[in-house]
């Protein structure tokens, strides 16, 4: 028998080590190190500092840390090189479906009057503000001619139902040209739902439309944040769910809540309020700063800071609620911890990097004006037209997304290469928000340290973290959201 | 324990200078369907129907072999040890020397085909100790007996020694399994390097194989670690970039962890890691050590109790399982593991050295519990004890 080499003969430093790409950030707690796919370890300061300077060698337990972590490789060694790229190949994967949502603003009508609309309302006078059959088809056709083998139609308002026979028509001449092109086409309709009739239910039913609405609770809050004549925006709301529940399925329709001023501190009457309905899970979603929210100073009411203490006690909320047994995710932890957990592409239009304006998503107006973006529509009806591409009736679908515009916007904001960005610890589960930052700060970039984005971003995902590194209960939970 | 190679006790009609041969055993009353098939024979109607069926080999059992003219001309003898022999088995039988193998069981759901003895790992708890000789005769034999195999047989393996070292030969041998036994679940055992390499990888998914399985170990998230489990550097680098190319084809990959001092301590880490960067593998296998070979001699290095694994063992599964990873555990009894895993247990070791410990009998879970090796030198984990209510 030959004999066994000992463990230090497989350590020599024959060859030596590189250092791999990784960003950093000091904390209390010691140097957040995370690998180019976001793969996250804590290092001891002192240790970090060896790192850096590769004063380090196998059964040190640092070379052991690093090597596991993509931090460091060996000359000469492939494998260390090789699983990065595969993976950050498939976190970028979402690349290869071009713009695979399309909003189409039906009309612009709404018999709501939300002081925080992030859409500019008009009244219920008909013919000024819907979309004309001739601009619906023209949009339909630069929709069907996006790459993305599969496509999501979603119809947009105001209030959508105010113009149903539209919808009915598109949704007939998109199926028809499904079925032709193989290319498949989900539906949504985004409906406050008072209007609704069992006329729209049996259509969405018979053609597979999702609905998704807007709650909040409790149903005077609700009622206060949407009013309408009649003041019955909540009762309407919740018998539409049940209605839609019960006509096409409790998975069928969604719903999703705004933080308003007033919501901060009923956050756990809105999670019972969603539980109560029994939809399967609900959204912390921040107010963006456009349209109507503006105007009505409904924006600076609550800044990141606050924001965050309501997500948190939010989340506190919601685990507890999963811990007792029942599965119900918080819609954007879910999205951070799958970004976080896996490799798995995810393309959600509002974090990603290049953005998802244009790329991820086309907003089709009623007057045939066409946007990157929802929120890019928003600043148009406040007359900052940074975000409009073009018209459905002059444009194509190449026109539109090959614009100088449109590449100028992406291209400059991209966060593996932006000011700040390029560094973060987080950049890997980011996303870039030229919209928010154009709006908030004129400048497509922004100043990421004055971004309640970034603020928001940053905030979450270290408190994500945390669960997941001090709390085994509460991450076994989060792995489950993170299907990781 | 069955053995599974020896030397008949006598031999008649066959020349010592011919080659190696493969011999299926048949029930005389089948008569002979090949020129390789010989009657099993255990008793005087046996010889009667043999005769009547016109066999002209034979496989004797037992030392009171009939003296009768009305014999078979052709005939090996055997002792009593291999009375499990059995209508559909298949021996390698080598005349000048008079020592055989047993190569195939058709009863048997734990086939699996020596391919060599050479390696390029000297791996520290081997149970295989590699040699460095020429036995390119075994796979000569291996393909011999391939077409002899019942087409019924679910599954079947092919270890070593690493297998790909012939690389061009043994894909050759899977390309004929293939379309011998379409049916037949295939694994093969390689420690993966070969298929660093593009053109092996390349003719591998060639084969197209439909049930084609690649076992293949990682026994740390770190270089140094897994090289000197394996005795060979820049193994793990290698071993990585081939599991890489496999899975770039689309082909079927399972990762063995052998659980020992060196492993098992890391074994959260591993996992993490697995999954982490190789979600896309198809199959996790966390194996109990099998203390025989290599790993007796290094017993100092190697030997843990698996009590004291038990934790970061059950966190690993939990882990694997949380990515979604199909993962089972190996070769470890029931009562040494933490019952949340006890799902993932598998009855992995094979039948021919499999056994249980006289206080089994009194186990509620002996029926579903993987028992324990019978070679080398078993060495019992402090935990054994029988579970539930016949304590």
């Amino acid at each position: 028998m030959a004999r066994f080499l000992p463990a230090e003969a497989f350590t020599a430093p024959e060859k030596p080590h590189d250092l791999l790409p990784f960003r950093f950030e000091r904390q209390a707690s010691g140097v957040l190190v995370s690998n180019m796919v976001g793969d996250f370890v804590t290092l001891a300061p002192q240790e970090f500092d060896r790192l850096v300077a590769l004063d380090i060698a196998p059964g040190d337990g640092l070379y052991e840390k690093a090597y596991a972590a993509h931090l460091i490789t060996r000359q000469r060694q492939q494998a260390q090189h090789q699983l990065l790229a595969l993976r950050l190949r498939s976190r970028m994967a979402f690349l290869r479906h071009l713009t695979p949502l399309h909003l189409f603003v039906v009309t612009l009508r709404c018999e709501h009057s939300c002081p925080y609309c992030q859409v500019s309302r008009q009244s219920t006078d008909r013919s000024r503000f819907d979309m004309s059959e001739e601009t619906a088809q023209r949009a339909l056709a630069i929709a069907l001619d996006s790459p993305s083998p599969r496509i999501k139609i979603e119809f947009q308002g105001g209030e959508p139902l105010l113009n149903f026979p539209l919808i009915e028509k598109i949704v007939s001449k998109a199926q028809a040209a499904g079925k032709r092109t193989g290319k498949l086409i989900d539906f949504v309709i985004t409906s406050n739902l008072a209007l609704l009739t069992d006329d729209h239910l049996a259509f969405c039913k018979a053609n597979n439309i999702l609905l998704s609405t807007s709650l909040h609770a409790p149903a005077e809050l609700h009622t206060n944040n949407r009013p309408r004549p009649g003041g019955n925006s909540h009762e309407l709301a919740v018998k539409g769910i049940r209605r839609a529940q019960e006509a096409l399925g409790r998975d069928r329709v969604g719903a999703l809540m705004t933080t308003t001023e007033r919501s901060l501190d009923n956050i756990e009457a809105i999670v019972d309020e969603y539980l109560r309905l029994d939809l399967d899970g609900i959204f912390l979603r921040s107010l963006s700063p456009y349209g109507f929210a503006v105007k009505t100073k409904q924006f600076q009411r609550y800044d990141a800071k606050r924001w965050l203490a309501f997500y948190q006690r939010g989340l506190r909320y919601i685990l507890d609620i999963n811990k007792s047994g029942r599965y119900f995710p918080e819609f954007y932890s879910a999205l951070i911890l799958r970004r976080m957990l896996t490799d798995r592409p995810i393309g959600y239009v509002d974090l990603r990097s290049p953005a998802g304006i244009g790329l991820g998503a086309l907003v089709y107006n009623y007057d045939g004006r066409v946007f990157a973006s929802d929120e890019g529509r928003m600043l148009a009806e406040m007359g900052d037209d940074t975000f409009a591409l073009g018209n459905v009736a002059t444009d194509s679908y190449r026109s539109l997304v090959m614009s100088d515009k449109l590449v100028g916007l992406i291209a400059n904001s991209l966060t593996q290469c932006a000011p700040e960005c390029a560094d973060c610890v987080f950049e890997s589960h980011c996303g870039a928000d030229p919209v928010y930052h154009h709006a908030t700060q004129s400048d497509a970039v922004g100043i990421k340290p004055l971004s309640e984005f970034c603020a928001r971003q940053k905030g979450v995902m270290r408190h994500l973290l945390d669960l997941l590194d001090n709390s085994p209960e509460d991450t076994a939970i989060l792995r489950r959201w993170g299907g990781a | 324990m069955l053995p599974l190679y020896g030397f008949a006790d006598a031999v008649h009609g066959f020349d010592p200078a011919s080659p190696r041969q493969v011999v299926r055993l048949r029930a005389p009353e089948h008569g002979p369907a090949d020129s390789a098939d010989a009657a099993l024979i255990r008793d005087p109607h046996d010889l009667e129907a043999a005769m009547a069926h016109g066999f002209s080999s034979a496989v004797l059992l037992g030392k009171s072999a009939p003296a009768s003219d009305q014999i078979p001309a052709r005939r090996i003898t055997l002792g009593d040890n291999f009375a499990y022999l059995a209508d559909g088995d298949i021996l390698g039988f080598h005349p000048a020397t008079k020592r055989f193998r047993t190569l195939y069981r058709r009863r048997s759901s734990h086939n699996s085909f020596l391919v060599t003895e050479r390696c390029n790992h000297y791996c520290i708890m081997c149970s295989q100790p590699p040699k460095d000789i020429d036995d390119r005769w075994i796979l000569r034999e291996i393909r011999q007996a391939l077409p002899l195999v019942d087409k019924q047989t679910r599954s079947m393996g092919f270890t070593g020694g690493e297998p790909l070292l012939e690389w061009r030969d043994v894909i050759e041998m899977l390309d004929e399994c293939r379309d011998i036994l379409p049916p037949t679940t295939v694994h093969v055992w390689s420690n993966g390097r070969a298929f660093a390499s593009s053109e092996i990888t390349a003719a591998w998914a060639a084969l197209a194989h439909p049930n084609l399985t690649v076992g293949i170990p990682i026994y740390a998230a770190v270089d140094t670690v897994h090289d000197h489990v394996v005795q060979a550097k820049g193994a793990f680098d290698e071993t990585v970039l081939g599991i890489l190319k496999l899975k770039d084809k689309g082909q079927r990959v399972e990762v063995r962890v052998v659980l020992h001092a060196l492993t098992a301590p890391h074994i959260v880490d591993t996992c993490r890691w697995i999954a982490r960067n190789l979600p896309f593998i198809d199959h996790v296998a966390l194996m109990g050590l099998e203390n025989t070979g290599f790993a007796i001699a290094n017993d100092a290095t190697l030997w843990i109790d698996p009590m004291d694994y038990q934790d970061q063992l059950a966190e690993a599964v939990d882990t694997l399982d949380a990515a979604r990873l199909p993962v089972s555990i190996y070769n470890l009894p029931r009562c040494v593991l933490a019952r949340s895993v006890w799902p993932y247990a598998a009855q992995s070791i094979s039948d021919w050295k499999n056994d249980f410990l006289p206080e089994c009998e009194r186990c509620d879970e002996q029926s579903r519990c993987s028992g324990f090796f019978t070679t080398g030198r078993p060495r019992y984990s402090r935990g054994i004890q029988p579970i539930g209510s016949r304590r």
